[in-house]
């Protein structure tokens, strides 16, 4: 029963929650969104049980929706979704106990949008049909573009345009080519559909065609990955959005670039996906993201810009690892793709706790606040250290597949990649000393109260997760291995790839 | 039901609705001869002319309903599906244009009841293209409609730019029907007919088009051309919509504008679907019209222009349909067009209620703050604007959608990419009314007090937000429809050929 109705409940239920708080009076808005987020996350738990790793697509529903085209409302769920949708779900009662505080105008409106959010981002991670993935993708959009547009810095308006015209641009040229795949696979067979399975089986015979479409697909999940040198939105948008923005921009919406090149670019287009050319182009593009990302993060005098070029870096290893296509990398890929959501959400919270006691996001302004708010320090520390990826952390086991598995692929890139880890350490470690460590120059930071109870609640399960995939990581491995493997033998039907877990 | 022109019972059947709305316009005639001077007259005015176009719908679709077709005949009268949505979509538009008049008219002191009584012949003008399956009918619908949408332009005649908008319009528009009459001729000269259904068979036997009637269908083109505002025949357009009263703008920018695509479609299906020329003719026109257009909006600050402007580019998309052609590209023409008049008619409601004396001054820039005195305003054009986009959960969205579907069914691929990235800049003139309303704080405490609509303008926002949002997302029963009308005006042989 619960495999039928989860995920349509999973997609109804915030939109349902944000028209009730839309109803109850402004005060009482965060209260209905945190208790209606809670649910949600409570839906989705029992997901993590009831997945049968090896059992392919699962929790599948298919209604009609729009008969005239071929168009359904199909959902499912597989290895690689899974915890994408969990790390939604997990995220988002975190995300508005963070907002607490921060969000003091028009309550209502920001948490009616951030539940219509979450109702879009599961969406894009659950749709099976490539209609209603174009839907999602671009309804997610719109809530995003006021979270930053109405409750961002003082650079606000320049951030959300741009922001919503990148991806929108992006996404067009993707609709554009998810057309001429429904036209071709209708021509082939008869059947006008967009149905995912339905499409894939028919993309052999797309030809030269097949180069275009992968060009307009790959334009739209590269802006959002972001991929150097389509990067430049990223620092604008993620600088300018309140913390829930930037949480949610970080852990989840970039996240929907490397889903969408899991799920659609590499299976439809393998053929170009697999080609030399392309396939160089790409590394080098993503070890330009990791080095690139890695040294601009270190000049930067603003702790979020520094924490946003940081995820240039990191997902750059994500397409790595996917680009490598073995098993370790593709795995290691979609594990560094959830400790990103988990790390660098917790760095951008406690950005925006340490922001909400000063009103200042500069690194300079801060020093030796260690003695000032230990717990902070504290919490601020371990996270940084899961964030350059330490050995007993979450972001060590990614990284370390990825790098494990891309060097049979790509031994050279690989090699340039690793230096990525270390200039990764050189940017947070510095950036730590010099807000928390360093002698205390500042009188303003004397006073500075320490994490409050309800901070500490938003902040203790990140660091549980946090531990938890750096020392067991196996349950998620497990659950990723037969999706990974899939879309391995999916991609290369000659070589199968060698069994085993490093 | 099968109607047959030559008994004489039958051939005012067919004409029903624009028999009934003629009645309609006398009845009114009437009444103002008598009873106009004061506001109480012009309001009862206004009630009758939405009892005279919901009888009209009606007797529309009592037609329908009784599926009255006079195909395989000559006739100079069609009557198939897509005449009765084209009549929907007119009818639809003149009482949402009724409906935000009653406050407007008062409140500019406009207490001319003659302003209803055009609106009824503009429309019944637009029935007649939409029905006309010769050219001659189709001419007089048009020059019927053009006369009645002259005086509604001018009819604020103490203001300058209302009298500017008018003498514009009528000197332009003269010349445009100019084009069209003599390219009907050149037409006649060279077919022998000016009915549509004889020059389709005359022009299919003729193998390669004479010299002659390629002019003519230029000619005809470069009058269509005019009356849709596509680029490089839209000069007129932006100081047009710009000078008129509101309403008249927004009549125009969806009435005029569908009916002229209505008269458009059923010429080139019908009489010239065998020559290739107007494929390519309309291709650089589509083409340019979107790029224009587009690009020209950017460059507003008046939203009143803005919007003129956007109808524009969103002529440009239309044309795309055209150039697609076919039962899919008619189909999707006319759903498209239902959700254009939709959402333009909405944004121009709500810009009645911001504006004072002509609009013309409303910046984007003052909007600011909207949003929080007003919400439901600012929802409302929040709403209007991001059909206009084209964004997914609205109707502008599906109707793009179609669009594409059938211009990529075409092969037509170049202008598909042209049109979403024509739609990603239009983001960039789109998206700065959202934030004006809902990121810049308000320029003065109170700045929007007298931002309000009356009920009945309220009624047609409100109208217009639930269609966009329910066609949006729930668009079966409009596709139906499209489709069945779509089928309807192709020749016979084409009939089958409508994919998805």
């Amino acid at each position: 029963m619960y495999a039928r109705w989860v995920l349509t409940a999973l997609l109804a239920w915030p939109l349902l929650a944000g028209l009730a708080v839309l109803l109850v009076p402004a005060r009482l808005a965060k209260y209905v969104a945190l208790i209606a987020s809670v649910i949600e996350f409570a839906i989705s738990v029992p997901l993590w049980w009831t997945f049968a790793p090896a059992g392919g697509m699962q929790f599948v529903t298919d209604q009609p929706w729009i008969a005239a085209w071929g168009i359904h409302f199909t959902v499912g769920l597989d290895g690689i979704s899974l915890f994408l949708v969990l790390l939604t779900t997990f995220l988002m009662p975190l995300s508005i106990l963070g907002s607490w505080s921060y969000i003091t105008k028009r309550e209502t409106g920001f948490y009616t949008l951030l539940l219509v959010l979450t109702t879009g981002m599961i969406g894009v991670f659950v749709a099976l049909d490539l209609f209603l993935f174009y839907v999602m993708w671009e309804v997610m959009l719109i809530p995003m573009y006021f979270i930053i547009g109405v409750w961002g810095g003082d650079n606000r308006l320049y951030a959300a345009i741009k922001f919503f015209i990148y991806t929108f641009f992006g996404s067009l040229l993707m609709l554009v080519a998810i057309l001429v795949l429904y036209l071709h696979a209708g021509q082939a067979t008869g059947v006008y559909s967009f149905s995912y399975a339905h499409l894939l089986s028919q993309v052999a015979s797309l030809g030269s065609t097949a180069w275009w479409l992968f060009g307009a697909f790959f334009l739209a999940f590269a802006i959002k990955v972001p991929m150097f040198p389509l990067h430049t939105w990223l620092p604008d948008a993620h600088v300018e959005a309140p913390t829930a923005g930037s949480v949610i921009l970080a852990a989840i919406l970039l996240k929907m670039g490397t889903y969408g090149f899991l799920r659609f670019a590499l299976p439809f287009f393998p053929a170009v996906a697999l080609n030399q050319n392309v396939q160089l182009v790409i590394v080098i593009l993503s070890l330009i993201g990791i080095i690139y990302g890695g040294l601009v993060a270190m000049v930067q005098p603003d702790f979020k810009k520094l924490i946003a070029y940081s995820s240039v870096a990191h997902l750059g290893f994500v397409m790595l690892g996917i680009w490598a296509l073995t098993l370790q990398s593709v795995q290691g890929a979609l594990l560094i793709m959830i400790n990103h959501g988990i790390s660098t959400g917790a760095l951008f919270f406690l950005a925006g706790m340490i922001y909400e006691r000063r009103h200042t996001r500069l690194i300079e302004a801060y020093g030796g606040i260690a003695r000032v708010v230990p717990l902070f320090a504290a919490i601020l520390t371990i996270v940084s250290l899961s964030s350059i990826a330490l050995p007993g952390t979450n972001g060590f086991v990614g990284e370390f597949l990825v790098l494990l598995g891309s060097f049979r692929t790509y031994p050279i890139a690989t090699a340039l990649a690793t230096t990525g880890v270390i200039v990764a350490a050189a940017y947070l470690l510095t950036a730590l000393q010099r807000v928390i460590y360093n002698p205390l120059q500042n009188p303003e930071n004397e006073k500075l109260p320490d994490l409050t109870p309800r901070e500490l609640v938003v902040l203790i399960p990140l660091l549980v997760c946090i531990l938890w995939v750096g020392i067991y990581p196996k349950p998620f491995l497990q659950r990723m291995e037969p999706a990974a493997r899939a879309l391995i033998e999916q991609m290369k039907p000659s070589a199968a790839p060698t069994a085993g877990q490093p | 039901m099968r109607l047959d022109p030559a008994i004489y019972r039958d051939l005012l059947l067919s004409l029903l609705p624009e028999l009934v709305l003629t009645g309609w316009a006398l009845v009114l005639l009437l009444f103002v001869a008598w009873r106009h001077r004061t506001a109480r007259d012009l309001r009862i005015a206004g009630w009758l002319t939405l009892l005279a176009l919901l009888s009209t719908a009606v007797a529309t679709w009592w037609l329908w309903w009784n599926r009255a077709g006079v195909q395989g005949v000559v006739t100079m009268i069609a009557a198939d599906d897509f005449r009765w949505v084209a009549d929907w979509v007119f009818l639809g538009a003149a009482a949402l244009t009724v409906l935000i008049s009653f406050a407007y008219l008062q409140r500019e002191q406009l207490l001319v009841p003659e302003y209803y009584v055009l609106l009824i012949f503009g429309t019944l003008g637009m029935m007649v293209m939409a029905a006309g399956a010769d050219l001659m009918v189709i001419f007089l619908g048009l020059e019927l409609m053009s006369v009645a949408v002259y005086v509604l332009a001018g009819i604020d005649r103490r203001r300058a730019r209302s009298a500017e908008a008018a003498l514009k319009y009528f000197l332009l528009g003269a010349f445009a029907s100019g084009f069209l009459l003599y390219g009907i001729a050149l037409v006649y000269g060279a077919t022998g007919s000016t009915n549509l259904g004889l020059i389709g068979t005359q022009v299919g036997l003729m193998g390669r088009p004479s010299v002659m009637l390629l002019a003519g269908l230029a000619l005809l083109i470069v009058g269509f051309a005019f009356k849709i505002a596509a680029v490089p025949f839209h000069m007129w357009a932006p100081d047009v919509y710009d000078g008129s009263p509101t309403p008249v703008t927004a009549f125009m920018a969806t009435g005029v504008k569908a009916a002229a695509f209505a008269a458009l479609f059923r010429v080139l299906n019908q009489a010239f679907a065998p020559v290739a020329a107007w494929h390519d003719i309309l291709w650089w026109l589509a083409a340019v019209t979107m790029i224009g257009g587009n690009l020209f909006a950017l460059g507003q600050r008046s939203l009143k222009r803005m919007l003129a402007y956007s109808s524009v580019a969103h002529a440009g998309y239309l044309l795309v349909a055209v150039t697609a052609g076919g039962a899919a590209g008619t189909s999707a023409f006319l759903v498209y067009v239902i959700a254009y008049t939709l959402m333009s008619l909405g944004a121009f409601a709500v810009l009645t209620a911001k504006g004072r004396a002509g609009e013309s001054e409303v910046m984007i820039d003052d909007l600011a703050g909207l949003a929080s005195q007003r919400p439901w305003l600012a929802f409302a054009l929040a709403v209007c604007m991001l059909s206009l986009l084209g964004f997914p959960g609205t109707a502008g969205f599906i109707g793009k959608w179609y669009i594409l579907i059938a211009a990529t069914s075409a092969g037509k691929n170049t202008l598909a990419a042209i049109l979403v990235i024509t739609s990603v800049v239009s983001a960039g003139y789109y998206l700065p009314v959202i934030m004006a309303m809902y990121m810049k704080p308000q320029p003065v405490e109170h700045a929007h007090v007298d931002a309000t609509l009356d009920r009945w303008g309220r009624a047609a926002v409100a109208v217009v937000v639930v269609g966009l949002l329910l066609f949006g997302v729930w668009p079966n029963r409009l596709f139906d429809l499209a489709r069945s009308a779509g089928n309807s005006v192709q020749p016979a042989a084409t009939t089958a050929a409508n994919p998805p």
